[in-house]
């Protein structure tokens, strides 16, 4: 078989295929059972450091990172943004390179511009993990959803995913949208047109539709993805007001009994109670968001261990 | 002094000459043009351009300076320097430095840093409103007393039609072309890429073709109303070069230049696709299985792609190809635009936008154009030189017929060479085209009768 995920950074899902994204599901799978021990603690990267960039705030994303790290016994550094040089002037690249000198096994970066872990892989000795560039990609939350997914649905090649909301300026729907085709899931995407722009259906080469409305997206759907509203981009007028965003797009018990009767419900978090989502969908049994965090650490775990353990490329 | 051009191929397009021909240059001045066969006049220097193309001095219409005020990125001098190392011999720097080049004494302040220098011509373009703020008009008479060849706010274009028609109404009584970079930012604003396919797989804002169609449409309308000249800069939609080659058919006012970065490469360069790199690895090597989806995932998110107009999709491309065959574009005009490495190593969505290009401009458009056949010398010719001096009015430059300014630029259409940033004469270093072979360059630049440059 080929041996999975030989990259040692991950960018995106974008530069994945198929097989290396079962390789790191199956990793997942095998550390999964790590969390649930008394001694949350494996020796796979003792003496490996590994470093959280994190140039935007982030609670749940960082402390996954922070504890997949330290469950394999590699030393997690963190730093945020509030605390670096960047706001002193120093270049972003700068900064790279600076944090690479003290030779990190792997950096794990988070920022608002699209490309800025492409930017720092290009310079930097260590793995260089994505964990959500700008709009561009999430590919660790794509891998937790495909695991959480795989787990409840047993397999991802076939199903019908809807995936609803502020596609535009998603990271998440992007990986997502990368990794359900390439395993062979259809998916479908909804929301405002202002933030659904057609050009998205020729994002891949096949497998991606653009529905007109939400109900057309979430009809008969296996798995339906809501995306979060960001508040902070109601100044920008893409849609009128957040009360009108719940009641045409918001995904209610209403508009899921449109999907399959088996259908999951996936929330990248943090959830906006009663905006993009209802708190009686949000707290029913079909909807699978605590499960998407506890597959989160396993997913981190395998993609540091296989961004830093695996055999580097220019050997 | 005399210098004579021996056995080189001349083309003249204002002349309607495409064949052998000595010229003469006597006291900064073309004397005469001889017979290839012709005696060597005793007291003449001699310059052998045997297989070589003999052309009038190129005129780069658009190109950007950054002196006074950003001299850590350019001056002057190095802009001229490089121009002259690319074959141009004059340029007409945008009046966006610091401060602003709204009146006669900017103007004239970088007439005289050129003479200093003297390298290339320097013909400034002045601001079409004070500060550029797009409100007040700016003393365009006095910079045009002071040499100031046409008037432009290039990268803050004037976003009020009422202003702008004004600007066109006054330009007109000093014979002055209004230079428009079209670009209504109300669509484009916080764009970094064009707006399509490729800009929303790489999750980058885009600016879409339509804000610089609405301007030029706009444009182009004003300037039927008013008379006066338009002149549209770097167009790089279909749908404006579509309205521009309508508004010649329709008679109205109205010229275009395109850049060397526009008739070469698409949006697809952002994602690092399709960039037609000799085989130079850029940092390290990334993957074993599939070289090109690694190559382009190492070259992804280059800030030397970003530019406004930013680089287009293939359809636009097409378009510009054709309207530089069909002969609605005008010019070749550089956009010479350099930024220093600590502003281009930043974040995509914060590096600056712009790219150097005097010193690539002649091998890209000996590659993609002649070399493919899209046109021929005699019009790359006009491109480069007839047209620019014919439309900023330059006297006697454009031409080496006898009596003109002997600004000559000497070409070997097949010189093979490549260039790298490392090497470049500009103080910026912020080329896509690092790396790129090239057949053809300007192998001695000639200005005022004086060899500037030699390669």
């Amino acid at each position: 078989m080929e041996k999975p995920f030989r990259r040692r950074d991950l960018l995106g899902i974008r530069d994945l295929t198929a097989a290396e994204i079962v390789g790191i599901l199956d990793t997942a799978e095998n550390f999964s059972e790590i969390s649930t021990r008394e001694v949350k603690k494996v020796p796979a990267l003792r003496g490996k450091t590994v470093i959280n960039l994190f140039f935007e705030a982030s609670t749940r994303t960082r402390t996954s990172f922070e504890l997949a790290a330290k469950r394999l016994s590699a030393d997690a550094v963190n730093i945020s943004v509030s605390s670096s040089s960047v706001s002193k002037g120093e270049t972003l690249l700068d900064t790279a390179m600076n944090l690479d000198a003290m030779a990190p096994d792997c950096i794990v970066v988070r920022h608002s511009s699209a490309g800025v872990p492409h930017q720092l892989a290009k310079v930097s000795k260590a793995a260089i993990v994505n964990a959500g560039d700008g709009a561009n990609e999430h590919p660790t939350q794509a891998l937790l959803d495909a695991m959480t997914i795989r787990e409840h649905k047993k397999h991802i090649n076939g199903l019908e995913v809807a995936i609803v909301g502020d596609i535009l300026h998603s990271r998440v729907a992007r990986s997502n949208i990368h990794l359900l085709t390439k395993m062979g899931a259809k998916v479908r995407v909804a929301g405002p047109k202002p933030l659904v722009p057609v050009d998205f259906a020729h994002l891949v080469e096949n497998g991606l539709e653009v529905c007109p409305h939400v109900e057309d997206a979430i009809t008969g759907a296996d798995v339906v993805m809501i995306l979060r509203i960001q508040r902070e981009r109601q100044d920008s007028a893409f849609f009128p007001t957040l009360r009108e965003y719940s009641i045409h797009y918001g995904l209610t018990n209403e508009r899921l009994e449109l999907a399959r009767k088996d259908a999951i419900v996936l929330h990248p978090g943090p959830m906006n109670r009663g905006i993009e989502i209802s708190s009686d969908v949000a707290d029913s049994s079909r909807s699978l968001i605590l499960d998407q965090v506890k597959y989160g650490v396993a997913v981190r775990m395998a993609v540091l261990y296989l961004a830093t353990g695996g055999t580097p490329t220019n050997s | 002094m005399k210098l004579l051009i021996k056995n080189g191929h001349l083309i003249d397009p204002s002349q309607g000459q495409n064949s052998g021909k000595n010229v003469l240059i006597e006291d900064g001045k073309v004397a005469a043009w001889l017979g290839i066969n012709d005696p060597t006049p005793d007291d003449a220097e001699v310059f052998d351009a045997s297989g070589l193309i003999v052309a009038p001095g190129f005129i780069d219409m658009h190109v950007h300076l950054r002196e006074p005020g950003q001299e850590h990125k350019e001056t002057i001098a190095s802009g001229c320097a490089a121009a002259l190392a690319g074959g141009w011999t004059s340029v007409c720097p945008m009046p966006n430095t610091n401060p602003i080049n709204d009146n006669a004494a900017i103007t004239r302040y970088m007439i005289e840093q050129a003479e200093r220098a003297a390298l290339a011509n320097v013909f400034p373009i002045g601001a079409i409103t004070k500060s550029s703020d797009g409100a007040e008009l700016a003393e365009m008479g006095e910079m045009k007393s002071a040499g100031a060849v046409a008037v432009s706010d290039d990268g803050r274009p004037v976003p009020n039609a009422g202003i702008m028609r004004r600007a066109m109404q006054y330009a007109k009584d000093f014979d002055l072309p209004v230079i428009d970079h079209c670009e209504d930012k109300s669509l484009s604003s916080g764009g970094v890429m064009h707006e399509g396919r490729i800009s929303l797989l790489l999750g980058l804002k885009g600016m879409p073709a339509l804000a610089e169609d609405i301007d030029a449409v706009r444009d182009i309308i004003l300037a039927k109303d008013t008379g006066a000249h338009i002149h549209i800069a770097h167009v790089s939609t279909k749908c404006a070069l579509e309205t521009i080659r309508r508004a010649k058919n329709e008679g109205i006012n109205v010229t275009c230049e395109v850049t060397p970065h526009h008739f070469t490469l698409t949006d697809k360069v952002v994602a690092g696709l399709e960039m037609p790199k000799p085989a130079r690895e850029q940092g390290r090597d990334t993957h074993d299985d599939s070289y090109a989806l690694a190559y382009a995932r190492a070259s992804a998110y280059d800030t030397n792609t970003k530019m406004a107009p930013p680089l287009r999709s293939e359809e636009h491309l097409a378009a510009i190809l054709e309207g530089i065959k069909d002969g609605t574009i005008d010019a070749i005009a550089t956009d010479h635009a350099p930024h220093h490495a600590d502003e281009k190593s930043l974040e995509y969505d914060r590096a600056p936008f712009g790219i150097t290009g005097l010193e690539t401009a002649l091998g890209l458009a000996l590659n993609e154009l002649v070399h493919k056949g899209i046109i021929d010398l005699v019009r790359l010719v006009e491109l480069c030189s007839t047209n620019p001096a014919r439309i900023f009015k330059l006297a006697g430059r454009g031409t080496l017929s006898p009596g003109s300014v002997a600004d000559v630029t000497i070409i070997d259409p097949n010189l093979e060479w490549s260039y790298s940033n490392a090497d470049s004469r500009s103080k910026s270093k912020n080329s896509p085209f690092d790396g790129w072979k090239f057949n053809g360059a300007a192998v001695a630049t000639i200005v005022g009768g004086k060899i500037a440059f030699r390669r």
